[in-house]
């Protein structure tokens, strides 16, 4: 059985290695905060970290992840998970919140390599996210709210 | 409305025994005219105060509200509570919100759609509140031996001054539920000024659940024993499954089970179709890959979107079917006119696309069962499930879970009743999950349409004739299918003198649908965009145009009709905001108006956009202002509603289509079906207009008319019409 190691905690998971990363967590570890939106790459739902950097688990197979960590909004955690949770909740961003774990893991792997993200900057990092209800001009919002509270004012 | 069991009093302490722990035993509201509040008669238990099935007081001083109505992203889970506890004079912050299992001899109705809820609930809800403070106010009050008339509320304690004696609800509960239960006639509401909760910005009371990934939607639940579901079903709708290689499915790794399911031809019912149940959901979808039926696919299989228009446009050429409103003299209109326009206009088939598929999951034992479902209409699912499993509605329990979206696409209840007859075959608990392209295949869709237009100006630029033949569908000739009906009266119709708005249909085996704002998601454009034409033909300018049609209109309007004076404010309060007529833009920039009323709700919104020579669209900004009433209820979550419908009829319009091919949905997924990105989204100014009005609900009217003032400002940026959608069909580029 591989062991993957998932919020810094190793697991013995006994799907199969092409079962895609998103019904590894959702299934047999329960950890439903991941969402399932497509299964095609196209709607960002299902966007967790390995290694830091955002994927589709939906189309990532266990056999791709090995040794890599995988976080997910399970265990997203430090100075910019906390500044967006922050901002996405003073900013009543969520409506009917199917989309917002995974906006919030690809806008926390931005803000990590991206501390101070221009207009564009979000653009580029966000668009692999759907959000069909509209969310978007909050979202954009939030992550600016989210950056100057990270930025030390002189 | 929806259809409310009339339950006698020992099924009604069934029903709320059925909620567990006995402390729901109240009473329960009439939400019909006269507002009665019943009075308890089964006992309270552990001295708990519950003056209402809303609303529970515990000793400790906890209070619970139950939010009645499903929320699919609404915000209603967070709105009908402020009602409450604004009436009842509690702190936002001291209270704890619990989502109402679907009981609605309880709760009354429990429907999520037509932005019903505020208009409803508006004063049920308050009275609900304000009668359990009564009921608090009389037990200080004896306790004190002080008229109740002394006492005062405030943050969940009653006072009474002179004497400087207080109480907390809490210490309050007991004595509370000993007293009789007021008379909803008497009681009495806050006068808006002091308004505490209604009117100030709450954030949703499940945002940090969400933010942080807590279990809470359909497919997140989770029942002992239970196994995988997926359903295929014919991709023809309502064709029948005749057989299928059951064996090898059920040999393949991880599958519990593999059966046929029969199905009827009633589009929003149980259909026909193939059930893989495994130990987890990603084996019965591998197992479905391969997946052999063979579907009798009936004769809808030979439904096209190709064959619809052809149709469509041989109708337009005969004398239509009937005449939904004629009045004046049209023809002598258009002889006498100094410029007639006409046009075609159609739109295509939509999908709802909610994010979270359709899921159900069900735990059916000894004849009654135990459902978890995102719907917007748990009882709708209630009576199908009942009818189709043939058990009494009473042994149908639903809790109703958070729907990762809505959009009326939860409004049929096909994947509950899917999930309760797999349920009921297999006999183990089962979660169903339809795939994306179960989602997209097998939709309520918004229905095609299509309208030939005609109208006339006269030489001082007066509207004097206005003309629809609407081609549309109906397998009777006379009741459309759903959604795909009008009646005539749709603005401008009525401010015209010669008026000619008539129908011809066509059969439809496609299953249509409420798609948010329905109806009028495409009327809107068809009427605004047209209003647009004439108005340029006119020599006027189309903010002017429309406010000369308004004038025209009766001012002494039927009830639930449009009052034009609301409209004509939200109309120059949006010019006013976007600085229409007095902004000079160059070729290629270009800004559009419309206004729509519906449910209840009137918006005028202005849309600017770029226009690239090579053709790109930009969207660049847009106004809305909004005329719901006299009160914002959450000015949070309305702006959020308005911003999010803005959205939702701009990406409709951009890229949106379902074509039927072969009596089937052609897309399947978001590669085909996209739905708008951040970076297409443009800036957003959302404003109010107060009026005297009573509020009315936000979900839906802020969408219609973003469309056609979309497609009017390409018109202005481009001079090119559009007259059909999506916008990705059109070659915008200019010279
Ligand atoms: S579910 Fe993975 S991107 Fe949509
Ligand atoms: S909040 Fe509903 S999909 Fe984003």
């Amino acid at each position: 059985m591989p062991a993957i190691v998932i919020n810094g905690k190793s697991y013995e998971v006994s799907a199969e290695p092409e079962t895609p990363l998103l019904w590894v967590l959702r299934g047999e570890l329960k950890l439903t905060g991941t969402k399932y939106g497509c299964g095609i790459a196209a709607c960002g739902a299902c966007t967790v970290h390995l290694d830091g950097q955002p994927i589709r688990s939906c189309v990532t197979p266990l056999s791709a992840v090995g040794s890599k960590a995988v976080t997910t909004i399970e265990g997203v955690s430090g100075a910019e998970a906390d500044a967006l949770n922050t901002a996405w909740n003073d900013g009543d961003v969520v409506q009917c919140g199917y989309c917002q774990t995974g906006q919030l893991m690809s806008a926390c792997a931005l803000l990590r390599t991206t501390p101070s993200p221009t207009d564009q900057d979000i653009d580029e990092a966000m668009s692999g996210n759907i959000c069909r209800c509209g969310t978007y001009p909050r979202i954009r919002a939030a992550i600016h709210a989210a950056a100057a509270a990270r930025t030390p004012t002189v | 409305m929806s259809r409310f069991p009339t339950l006698d009093r020992r099924e009604f302490l069934r029903v709320s025994a059925l909620a567990g722990g006995g402390l729901l035993l109240g009473a329960w509201l009439d939400f019909g005219t006269n507002g009665m509040l019943e009075a308890a008669e089964a006992p309270l238990t552990d001295g708990e105060f519950s003056p209402n099935a809303f609303i529970r007081i515990a000793p400790s001083g906890s209070i619970t509200i139950m939010a009645k109505n499903p929320e699919i992203g609404q915000g209603i889970k967070t709105m009908l509570p402020m009602l409450i506890a604004e009436e009842l004079d509690v702190d936002w912050s001291a209270i704890t919100i619990e989502q109402a299992m679907s009981e609605p001899a309880k709760y009354g109705s429990q429907v999520a759609g037509g932005s019903t809820a505020t208009p409803t609930n508006w004063e049920p809800l308050r009275k609900a509140g304000a009668a359990g403070r009564q009921m608090l106010v009389a037990a200080a009050a004896q306790a004190w031996n002080v008229p109740a008339a002394e006492c005062t509320t405030a943050s969940g304690v009653v006072t009474h001054k002179a004497s400087n004696r207080q109480m907390t609800y809490g210490a309050l509960a007991t004595a509370a539920a000993a007293m009789p239960a007021p008379d909803m006639a008497t009681v009495t509401l806050k006068d808006p000024k002091n308004f505490r909760i209604i009117g100030k910005p709450m954030t949703g009371v499940d945002n940090h659940k969400v933010v942080t990934g807590q279990p809470l939607f359909g497919i997140d639940v989770v029942v002992p024993n239970m196994v995988y579901g997926t359903f295929e079903k014919c991709p023809v709708f309502a064709g029948k499954a005749v057989s299928a290689n059951l064996d090898e499915i059920k040999a393949l790794p991880g599958v519990k089970n593999a059966f046929i399911v029969d199905g009827g031809t009633v589009l929003n019912g149980l259909l026909s179709g193939v059930a893989i149940l495994a130990d987890t959901w990603w084996a019965a979808k591998s197992a479905r890959t391969k997946l052999k039926v063979t579907w009798e696919e009936g004769a809808t299989a030979q439904q096209s979107s190709a064959a619809f228009k052809a149709k469509a446009i041989e109708l337009f050429t005969q004398a239509p079917a009937r005449a939904l409103r004629a009045d004046g003299d049209v023809n002598g209109a258009f002889a006498a006119a100094t410029k007639t326009v006409e046009a075609t206009y159609e739109y295509p088939f939509l999908a709802h696309a909610t994010l979270e598929p359709q899921n159900c999951t069900a735990s059916f034992t000894n004849d009654a069962i135990e459902i978890w479902a995102p719907t917007q209409n748990p009882q709708s699912g209630r009576v199908l499930v009942s009818k189709t499993l043939g058990i009494a509605e009473k042994d149908v329990a639903i809790h109703i879970t958070r729907s990762g979206g809505g959009f009326g696409r939860r409004l049929n209840n096909d994947y509950m009743v899917e999930a309760a007859m797999i349920a009921k075959l297999a006999g183990v608990p089962v979660k169903l999950l339809w795939t994306r392209e179960d989602d997209i295949r097998h939709d309520f869709y918004r229905p095609a349409g299509f309208h030939k237009l005609k109208g006339a100006v006269d030489a001082s630029g007066k509207l004097t004739a206005w003309q629809n033949h609407f081609v549309t569908f109906s397998n009777n000739g006379t009741d459309f299918v759903p959604s795909a009906g009008m009646d005539g009266t749709e603005f401008p119709s009525l401010a015209v003198a010669n008026r000619n708005v008539s129908v011809s249909t066509m059969p439809l085996g496609v299953p249509t649908g409420y798609l948010r704002a329905p109806g009028s998601n495409a009327l809107a454009f068809v009427n605004e965009s047209f209003i647009d034409e004439l108005a340029h033909a006119a020599r006027k300018d189309p903010l002017q145009f429309r406010l000369e049609l308004l004038a025209q209109l009766p001012t002494e309007t039927p009830r639930g009709a449009m009052v034009p004076s609301r409209m004509k404010g939200v109309l120059e309060q949006v010019a006013q905001k976007s600085g229409w007529g007095t902004r000079k833009l160059p070729k290629g920039s270009g800004m559009g108006i419309a206004a729509y009323f519906s449910h209840r709700g009137y918006f005028a919104e202005v849309v600017e956009v770029n226009v690239s020579r090579a053709g790109a669209l930009t969207v660049k900004k847009v106004w809305a202002v909004g005329d719901v009433g006299s009160q914002i209820i959450n000015p949070s979550g309305a702006m959020n509603q308005v911003e999010g419908s803005v959205i939702d009829g701009i990406g409709e319009a951009l890229a949106q289509e379902i074509t039927i091919e072969a009596g089937r949905a052609k897309q399947s997924n978001f590669n085909d079906f996209p739905l708008i990105r951040l970076k297409q989204v443009p800036v957003i100014d959302v404003s109010f207009r107060i009026t005297e009005y009573p509020p009315t609900g936000m979900g839906e009217p802020a969408l219609p008319p973003v469309v056609p003032a979309l497609c009017n400002a390409i018109f202005a940026a481009t001079g090119k019409r559009i007259r059909s959608l999506p916008l990705t069909k059109h070659n915008l580029s200019w010279a």
